[in-house]
């Protein structure tokens, strides 16, 4: 396979000045990973430790295999809302006992691990990557339930209900995505290290294996206050919900745990007999170093997305051994498409450079048909402004051959995996497989933007229909107004399309340092692999 | 020109003996053409010595008695092999004059002095009454018969004396008795203890002097009438009656002295017609000095003799067996530069030298210092309780004693000597004392100076061993790893706790944390101390490291949760502790742990006993000793794990204490 031959200078002033944007973009998400590793700020750390509780990252780390890689998913999930960074909520992937899973918990730090809507969307999630990849699952359970303040109790309850389009009648999907994994053969796995009460004791209850703390699991339908608020009994919290009444007499709880590290020790022990075998075929490539150094990942991509690069040069600093065998490198230039490996798994890479164009968006179509064939998960490195408008390239069937590409990335079944390199505009970001698309990971870079388009473009399109409405009603075109609208919707669109904005929306599965690519995606193949790698040659028909 | 015809060359030699004079024995016979027969006790089937013979014979048992002390089975694999002489090494059948007999009448030679030579000096009290007769100075001393008057005797002997069994050796069947203390007592353990070991009950008195040195003359005589002595070695540095360190020439020996020692040696040997080597043991004490006794062997401590005369002992043994004359004279004689011995042993310094059994689970001897390591081991060999807990002789060289006193040092730091309770800290420190540099080396010189009997690490030799540990621990992890082993070592995207891990050094213990950079360095916390540390290189063996500017290699091995490394530091044994404690391991605060393997045959002390420090809890039988276990601090007995006549091995949890 060819060795890819890098361009890139890096003596030049341009990337240079790209690499010092990358840095200060990470300098700045450090800031926030640290506000996010503070839970509930350090009072309800302290708090936690008077009790003998030790903070959810400490227990993440100990049932984690020592050394091992841990993935967290989503860590700056709620950033810029009334949520604590991070959601009070960690999902991520990890090894125990030489078996990835998902492990997932609540931080009883934040709101006394209470529910929010983000950290309900991060467990779906986490519950969703198990699913996909078939990895067990593992949660440790310790939540007040759902937080009746609701926004966080910062919002006017009467613009809340405005606002609101969730429902009560719409929850508990949850519990049902619980059993469904037990169904599908992927083991469920609870550590219950505090309260999880009313719909939280359905977290344990419908677990494959519980285990409780003596002194700490109070698991129960309803707690004292709702027992005495719905029969009138005077309940002991202990006797109605303890862990030895759950593990000697109600049958709930499987092993009693002495104390958290017990459990802990517990659970790595669970996860030890479940026989775990992966059903992807592994790495089968050699898994040397890319030739070129990661580091120089970070000086590749201009802050402003404008500012052209060619993915290739990503893609000799992530691939294995830097190798890669391109597939119609003459045909629609615009998409890259080709073969190689990462950490020894192949993978089909698809990589913009430039719009997608009918030839590219055709080539994208055959090349994703081709690894479905031959069961090859696909790597998709989105730097895309959307596909061609014009004219010119409607009467050459660009609507048509774009949904081709969509077809063929939505009904595709080996794994994808998304990176936000750059831009991922419009529709592009659906031909790219974005994170509607059933990807199985999509991560984004610090400097990336995820839009339905530019924010000027958009701005500039809203500014000549509001026109055109004035001009068909008659009426003055307010020129100043329009401006000072067109700004701040410009400014706003500007603010939603940041990585950052869809990182904390949990629309992708986290921003991640460029540096950190390869692992990121060997992590990734490998969750994938914990599942069949299975293609198909069924797709939605062909407008030829 | 010796007379061709009267030598007789010797073609195949058995080796009566075990361990590392086994292999010495073998290592001269091989060099002279000699091939050589190993015979062996069942324990000893796969150790070196056994190995490196041409031909390996099986005693059948395990015990001393049924195995190399059995002369009959011993002179049996001699006609089973054909072997043509035999050499007893030195302990077993080397001093016993009927064995020595039936060899010669087997028609083999005996490489060693005569049956005749043996018995006559053989019996101390004998062999005493003798140096009276040619006019050495003998200290008095008294057997002790049926109805003796005891006190009447000690009132000869004067006070402080010592009980001393007729056949003794190796400090076995000795008691020291203070005046007011009770003779009768040392008298009945003496006489009990020499029936067990040697099978003679009989005990004599003698004065015991309190500031002696031992100094001991080799000498060596050939059939053709010629004697001569080999000068002197001092033996002072003693525990429990045994010899740990010696040396030659003596610091306390001059000319004169020498010549006066040497000549009163000879006048023995003619007397008795002594053959091959001996030895005549001197107390020395000023400018007077008495007989002890004979010992018609080769000595444990030959070699340093050998290191300042050049020659070959074992050589010249053979040599005389084979009818050879020695072909040089006294004149010819000199002493070149000075040589100093130590002895490793599997022995608690800290507990009254006390052995203790176990597997040397890593030996390397250390190759800088040139220095002649006599060992019977190999990384992997079990000490075992039914013979001697010497590991290895460790012997030096240099121009002056300051010098090989240092080099010896030096070697027995960086030799690698793990998995066993061993001595060497105590040998080290020793040799560092400045009384010991100075020459101010009497047989009491253990009790008087006291030199440190565990060596105390520095906080960096701490720290770097920690480090070492637990980057190599984190390596051999990520090569074990069955998935994701591709990718950095405790790699995060988000902030997490750091990685850890706790260890145990002495009474220690000590967390460290640690996070692998994006260039491959860690950054390693411990305590308040932060490094940065790069790998260098790292394999199955070690790991090479830099350490803020500061390169070193440490070789390490790990035997289930204990550490063995040896860096710059020497060795350092550190215990990692759980990640997970599940209060099942000695590795709970307060356990009480057997310090060897044995057996127990009291327990003293009942669940919820409060004890105080120093309280004896058990005794454990174990290297055909009694071991008191006692409580290291008071506390209240929380669980007890045996029960008198339980067999326990070495760590073994016994019981244990909580603080009250």
């Amino acid at each position: 396979m060819a060795v890819l031959e890098s361009r890139l200078d890096v003596r030049s002033s341009a990337y240079r000045e790209n690499r010092e944007r990358m840095l200060e973009a990470l300098a700045r998400l450090d800031e926030l990973y640290g506000e996010a590793a503070q839970g509930g700020g350090e009072e309800a750390m302290a708090r936690l430790r008077s009790r003998d509780k030790m903070p959810l990252r400490e227990r993440i780390s100990l049932v984690l295999d020592r050394d091992s890689p841990f993935l967290e998913i989503s860590p700056l999930a709620a950033w810029r809302s009334n949520y604590a960074v991070g959601s009070g909520f960690i999902v991520g992937i990890g090894v125990i006992e030489n078996t990835e899973c998902v492990i997932l918990g609540h931080d009883p730090s934040v709101r006394a691990g209470a529910f929010n809507q983000f950290n309900s969307k991060k467990l779906m999630r986490g519950l969703e990557i198990a699913r996909q990849n078939r990895l067990p699952y593992v949660q440790f359970v310790e939540s007040a339930g759902a937080d009746l303040r609701g926004e966080g109790g910062r919002s006017d309850p009467e613009a809340s209900i405005r606002r609101e389009i969730t429902h009560f009648a719409e929850s508990g999907r949850l519990f049902y995505e619980i059993t469904e994994l037990s169904k599908l053969r992927i083991p469920t796995i609870s550590v219950v290290f505090g309260a999880s009460t009313a719909g939280g004791a359905y977290q344990p209850g419908m677990s494959d294996y519980n285990i409780f703390i003596k002194g700490q699991s109070r698991v129960a339908l309803g707690g004292p206050p709702l027992v005495k608020m719905a029969t009138g009994e005077d309940a002991d919290y202990e006797d109605l919900a303890g862990a030895d009444m759950h593990t000697r007499v109600s049958g709930l709880g499987d092993y009693l745990a002495q104390d958290e590290l017990d459990g802990i020790r517990m659970c790595r022990e669970v996860v030890a007999h479940l026989n775990w075998r992966k059903q992807g075929p592994g790495p089968t490539m050699p898994a040397d170093d890319p030739i070129y150094d990661p580091e120089e990942l970070l000086g590749i991509v201009n802050e402003n997305l404008r500012v052209p690069f060619d993915m290739r040069e990503v893609l000799a600093r992530v691939a294995d051994g830097s190798r890669f065998e391109e597939f119609k490198p003459l045909y629609g230039p615009t998409l890259v498409t080709g073969w190689t490996s990462i950490s020894g798994y192949p993978i089909g890479v698809l990589g913009n450079n430039g719009p997608l164009m009918s030839e590219s968006s055709e080539k994208g179509s055959q090349f994703i048909q081709l690894c479905n064939q031959i069961d090859v998960p696909m790597l998709f490195l989105h730097n895309i402004t959307g596909f061609i408008v014009g004219t010119d390239f409607e009467h050459q069937g660009i609507t048509k051959h774009g949904s081709k590409m969509i077809n063929a990335v939505a009904n595709s079944t080996v794994p994808h995996i998304s990176i936000i390199v750059g831009a991922s505009y419009g529709a592009g970001n659906y031909g790219m497989s974005g994170r509607a698309y059933e990807t199985r990971f999509s991560y984004t870079w610090p400097t990336a933007k995820i839009a339905v388009m530019g924010p000027k473009q958009m701005a500039g399109v809203m500014t000549i229909v509001q026109r055109a409405a004035a001009e068909r009603r008659g009426l003055e075109f307010d020129e100043a107004a329009n401006d000072r609208r067109a700004e701040a919707a410009e400014f706003w669109a500007e603010e939603r399309s940041k990585g950052l904005y869809a990182t904390s929306r949990v629309a992708d599965d986290g921003m991640i340092d460029p540096r950190d690519l390869r692992t990121v995606a060997a992590i990734s193949l490998s969750a994938c692999h914990s599942n069949k790698v299975e293609g198909t040659k069924e797709f939605g028909t062909w407008r030829m | 020109m010796a007379d061709v015809a009267a030598i007789q060359p010797i073609r195949r030699l058995l080796i009566a003996n075990r361990g590392e004079i086994a292999r010495r024995i073998q290592r001269t016979a091989h060099e002279m053409g000699i091939d050589t027969v190993a015979v062996y006790a069942d324990g000893d089937v796969s150790a070196p010595f056994v190995r490196e013979a041409d031909i390996a014979i099986a005693l059948k048992g395990n015990l001393p008695a049924e195995t190399y002390l059995d002369a009959a089975k011993v002179l049996k694999a001699c006609g089973r092999t054909g072997a043509d002489a035999v050499h007893p090494g030195y302990g077993f059948l080397s001093e016993n004059a009927s064995f020595a007999r039936s060899v010669t009448r087997a028609g083999l030679r005996w490489i060693g002095p005569s049956s005749d030579a043996i018995a006559a000096v053989g019996d101390k009290l004998a062999a005493k009454a003798l140096m009276e007769e040619l006019g050495v100075p003998t200290l008095p001393a008294l057997e002790v018969k049926e109805g003796s008057d005891l006190a009447a005797a000690a009132r000869e002997t004067g006070f402080p004396l010592l009980v001393k069994a007729a056949a003794g050796g190796g400090g076995r069947g000795m008691r020291i008795v203070q005046e007011g203390e009770d003779i009768a007592e040392a008298v009945a353990s003496a006489t009990r203890e020499s029936l067990a070991a040697f099978g003679d009950g009989t005990v004599f008195l003698e004065r015991w002097l309190t500031k002696p040195r031992h100094v001991e003359v080799q000498i060596l005589g050939d059939n053709h009438g010629n004697v001569v002595y080999l000068f002197e070695r001092e033996c002072s540095i003693q525990r429990r009656h045994q010899k740990i360190i010696e040396e030659a020439p003596s610091p306390a020996v001059d000319a004169k002295m020498r010549a006066r020692m040497g000549e009163a040696a000879l006048t023995v040997a003619r007397r008795i017609g002594y053959t091959s080597a001996g030895t005549v043991e001197f107390l020395l004490d000023g400018d007077d000095f008495w007989f002890l006794e004979v010992n018609t062997r080769l000595q444990v401590e030959h070699p340093v003799t050998e290191a300042i005369t050049g020659l070959d002992m074992v050589r010249e043994q053979i040599r005389i067996a084979e009818g050879e004359p020695l072909g040089y004279a006294q004149d010819d004689l000199s002493i070149t530069g000075h040589a100093i011995e130590a002895r490793l042993y599997a022995e608690d310094p800290s507990n009254d030298f006390l052995p203790a059994g176990g597997s040397v689970l890593e030996w390397q001897p250390d190759d800088t210092g040139s220095a002649r390591f006599d060992s019977g081991i190999e990384s992997g060999s079990d000490i075992s309780v039914d013979f001697d807990a010497m590991i290895a002789k460790v012997i030096v060289t240099a121009p002056t004693r300051r010098e090989a006193a240092a080099r010896l040092a030096r070697t027995l730091e960086r030799t690698r000597l793990q998995g066993v309770t061993n001595n060497r800290d105590f040998l080290v420190a020793t040799l560092r004392e400045p009384a010991f540099l100075i020459g101010d080396t009497t047989t009491d010189f253990i009790e008087r100076v006291n030199p440190g009997r565990r060596r105390k690490l520095s906080m960096s030799e701490n720290h770097d061993a920690l480090m070492a540990v637990t980057v190599y621990g984190q390596a051999r992890r990520r090569e074990g790893a069955k998935v994701l082993g591709n990718v950095p070592s405790g790699w995060r995207n988000s902030f997490m706790p750091p990685e850890a891990a706790s260890f145990r050094v002495g009474d220690d213990e000590t967390r460290v944390e640690y996070r692998s950079r994006r260039d491959g360095a860690f950054d390693v916390s411990i305590g308040d101390n932060d490094y940065r540390v790069t790998v260098l290189s790292q394999d199955a063996d070690g790991v090479d490291m830099e350490v803020d500017g500061r390169r070193f290699y440490a070789a390490i091995s790990q035997c289930a949760d204990r550490w063995l490394l040896h860096g710059p530091g020497g060795d350092i044994e550190l215990l990692e502790l759980p990640r997970f404690p599940t209060g099942s391991h000695a590795a709970v605060a307060g356990a009480l742990v057997a310090p060897m393997p044995g057996n127990v045959t009291s327990v003293q002390v009942a669940n919820g006993d409060s004890v105080s420090q120093g309280q004896l809890l058990f005794t454990l039988e174990a290297m055909k000793m009694e071991h008191r276990i006692t409580a290291q601090r008071s506390g209240i007995v929380s669980r007890i794990l045996v029960e008198a006549g339980d067999q326990v091995d070495n760590g073994a949890l016994l019981a244990v204490l909580e603080e009250d």
